[in-house]
């Protein structure tokens, strides 16, 4: 299965920083996730960039098991 | 998942050098090691954590998190990025610490040594701009009674340098 991995509000909106979701496209992965961590969580997503292995995700793409799709919600380093 | 390594105490082989630890951040040793003998100016920049923001007088402490194994992936990115744009750099060092930080305390820093002072400043503002819009590092203000995930307008768009302003 993939790996989701969840960053700053949106993974406090999912009780997770990490987790195994079933699907074979990031769509798939979302829409688990959706269903796993509820309606705060799923407003959250909205607010997200999206990478595939550490890279923006490519339209189309097709998930393996190894693969790691994280959620990146506005970024505020510094 | 990457496992935290404390700052390098050894130093880096090249002219590079960039890390992302929970220890604080050693300043002292990177203004030191940017000095350069055909490096006439050395620019050493701290962002530490302030005592409030906007709608909150008494922050107390942050906390950051990060996408760990992609921040010096990250850093090295940005480096290379102004070492194109100013090619006369000649040591830089890009830092950020993550985890509780209390007021007063650096959670970034950035130095840079060139042979004149002009591109010391723009690189050091280069470099401190971009991993403000572009790492993967979030951070909660923490105050009396609650705390809030930050949310910074900085867009990851083309940098295009600062207008100077007043004398």
């Amino acid at each position: 299965m993939p790996r989701l991995r969840l960053f700053g509000p949106v993974a406090e909106a999912a009780g997770t920083k990490s987790d195994l979701l079933e699907g074979s496209s990031v769509e798939e992965v979302l829409d688990a996730a959706r269903s796993r961590y509820g309606p705060h969580f799923a407003e959250q997503v909205q607010t997200c960039r999206i990478w595939v292995n550490g890279e923006a995700r490519q339209p189309g793409v097709t998930l393996c098991d190894e693969d790691e799709v994280a959620l990146l919600p506005p970024v505020s380093g510094g | 998942m990457a496992t935290m390594e404390p700052v390098a105490r050894e130093l880096p082989p090249g002219p590079d050098w960039l890390a992302v630890s929970e220890d604080p951040l050693p300043v002292d040793e990177i203004t030191a090691w940017v000095s350069q003998p055909d490096c006439g100016a050395t620019v050493t920049f701290c962002g530490t954590v302030r005592d409030h923001s906007e709608g909150h007088p008494g922050v107390t402490s942050l906390e950051y998190e990060a996408y760990l194994e992609h921040v010096v992936p990250g850093l090295a990115r940005v480096a290379a990025s102004a070492r194109d744009r100013w090619p006369v750099v000649g040591r830089l060092a890009l830092l950020h610490r993550i985890g509780l930080l209390v007021v007063g305390e650096t959670s970034v820093a950035v130095a840079v040594s060139t042979p004149h002072r002009a591109e010391a400043f723009e690189a050091a503002l280069f470099c401190i701009d971009t991993i403000k819009a572009t790492l993967p590092i979030w951070k909660r203000e923490i105050w009396a009674g609650g705390s809030e995930w930050v949310r910074c307008s900085h867009e990851p768009d083309e940098w295009v340098g600062r207008q100077r302003v007043g004398p």
